[in-house]
């Protein structure tokens, strides 16, 4: 395991419903946060890079006009995007930097603030992240894409409705502790009961998915600055590092793919390089992020991260393995399902927790027993990117 | 010009596929096979991939084939709001053609099933927008 990169410091927004504020008024608070978590000032830094998806606000090359606010000019600074992966891209776009020897300490913003438009504009947006050419035309969306993976695998893997709520009930849990998050009501199954006329939960979105296996859009930024050794640790007393990096691309078009009962194949291409480069296997992990922009998502994230052999995910939620007691805790800051999903800061966001786990310093999330390794899985689009990086501590 | 007249709502006017169009007005469903190295893609793609060539020629894609997987959308992006409940769904005719389109509205939902024998066919909108759909077969 080579230490050569290290997260130095970590910040984010509140993920809200309507922020109150510009883009670069948001990216600043998570900014300022991670900032003060390096106990460093602008001129340690060497470059900055900003990551979104674009068309959700109005500004064009958002770098220039947010490293101006954040005060991180005349550094070089750049825009990065890969849809809903957009920070954890970004993150690997720094390490490589940092490792060349180019610079030293470049900080990764992520930022989104989607409630400028309706959500129905906001659903044409994020289908417009597939194929245009030849699916959009169908009236596609987010999760109707997911749902096709959703009914291949029920049909498959005897996957339940009832599984899919579990996912979600797990997520609202951790949500409810978490302060940052959107959505802090702990869920029961009552909520998920079409016959309760208090909750929107069961209504079908893009069946077999519903109201509440969807995640939902927010506003929200995320702050990584990185460092090499000899920076991280003349300013940190508790570098985490990063051990391994993977990520992988696929066909854009649903007709191009092999088989909708495997789950992502990006996740599996991306956790393999990673666990590769870190020298490490699935169960050395002590803790992870994955991501559940749907609960299928998190279902089809445990098999290509290999936490359960392929067919097997829902056991590890019907025997509470992925909760923060048991053996390979998932999510236990909520996830997308409850944060919401600013979908250029989530990454960044999913980083932190893992940071923080890493740390010690995770509050009443904290997974026992010292975390030495831990784990993120950032999905763009539907399974268009996917990025698998895996942190550790000294 | 013409690919804007391609399904529901299209959001591309010129490729150098748009020969799909016309093709859907005749009744026929075609994908592009390259002239050089035989190979063939759905949809269309005016490039071969496997042998960078330019040289391509049209083939009528298969009429019987299997429902690999479905989604039905009860809320629909910008622009398609008319248009809920309708699922859409992905064909696979084997030999790695597969296609994705709407399923017919003639088909119940409760009768859609994973692995289900169809086929597919050309529609045309009252607008007069040209697409196809899969088909019971």
């Amino acid at each position: 395991m080579k230490k050569e990169v290290a997260v130095i410091g970590v910040g984010q927004s509140n993920f809200v419903r309507g922020y109150e504020g510009s883009i670069r008024e948001l990216a600043f608070e998570a900014f300022r946060e991670a900032m003060q978590d390096a106990g460093i000032t602008q001129k340690e830094v060497d470059a900055s890079i900003f990551c979104s998806a674009p068309e959700y606000d109005k500004q064009r090359s958002p770098a220039g006009v947010l490293a101006e606010y954040m005060g991180l000019i005349p550094q070089p600074t750049f825009y990065v995007e890969s849809v809903c992966s957009s920070s954890s891209t970004g993150v690997k776009v720094a390490y490589g930097m940092i490792k060349s020897g180019l610079h030293d300490v470049v900080v990764v913003l992520g930022f989104q603030k989607m409630s400028e438009i309706t959500s129905a504009e906001s659903q044409e947006r994020m289908g417009r992240g597939a194929d245009i050419q030849w699916e959009a035309p169908f009236g596609t969306m987010m999760p109707a894409y997911y749902a096709l993976y959703a009914q291949a695998y029920m049909a498959k893997h005897g996957l339940t409705h009832e599984d899919l709520m579990s996912v979600r009930i797990k997520s609202s849990s951790y949500g409810s502790m978490n302060e940052r998050a959107v959505y802090r009501k702990s869920l029961t199954p009552a909520d998920f009961d079409p016959n309760n006329p208090n909750t929107k939960l069961p209504s079908p979105v893009a069946w077999p998915l519903r109201q509440g296996d969807c995640c939902a859009n927010a506003d929200g930024s995320s702050c990584i600055i990185l460092a090499n050794a000899q920076k991280a640790k003349a300013f940190s007393k508790k570098p985490i590092w990063i051990l391994g990096i993977g990520a992988a691309s696929e066909a854009v078009n649903m007709a191009a793919r092999p088989d909708f009962t495997k789950g992502l194949s990006v996740g599996y291409g991306a956790a393999a390089q990673a666990y590769k480069m870190a020298g490490i296997a699935p169960k050395d992990v002590k803790v992870a992020e994955v991501h559940d922009c749907f609960t299928i998502a998190e279902i089809m994230a445990y098999e290509g991260l290999g936490f359960a052999p392929a067919g097997e995910g829902k056991k590890l939620i019907r025997e509470k393995t992925t909760y923060k007691e048991g053996k390979i805790p998932v999510n236990v800051d909520g996830g997308l399902l409850s944060k919401g999903h600013p979908i250029g800061a989530t990454g960044g966001s999913q980083i932190r927790t893992i940071v923080l786990q890493l740390r010690g310093k995770a509050g009443p999330m904290q997974v026992a027993g010292e975390p030495d390794i831990g784990l993120v899985h950032n999905i763009g689009g539907v399974g268009l990117y996917g990025n698998v990086t895996i942190f550790g501590r000294d | 010009m013409g690919f804007e007249k391609f399904g529901r709502k299209s959001f591309t006017a010129i490729t150098k596929t748009a020969k799909f169009v016309d093709l859907l007005a005749e009744g026929k469903v075609e994908g592009t096979v390259c002239k050089d190295c035989g190979a063939k893609f759905f949809p269309p793609r005016a490039d071969c991939a496997k042998c960078f060539s330019k040289n391509m020629d049209w083939f009528e894609m298969p009429k019987k084939g299997k429902l690999e997987t479905f989604a039905t959308a009860y809320y629909a992006p910008f622009g398609f709001e008319a248009d809920p409940p309708y699922t859409m769904g992905l064909v696979d005719f084997g030999n790695n053609l597969k296609l994705f389109a709407r399923m017919a509205k003639d088909i119940k939902p409760e009768d859609i099933k994973v692995g289900m024998d169809v086929t597919i066919r050309t529609l045309k909108y009252e607008d007069n927008q040209l697409s196809f759909e899969i088909a019971k077969a």
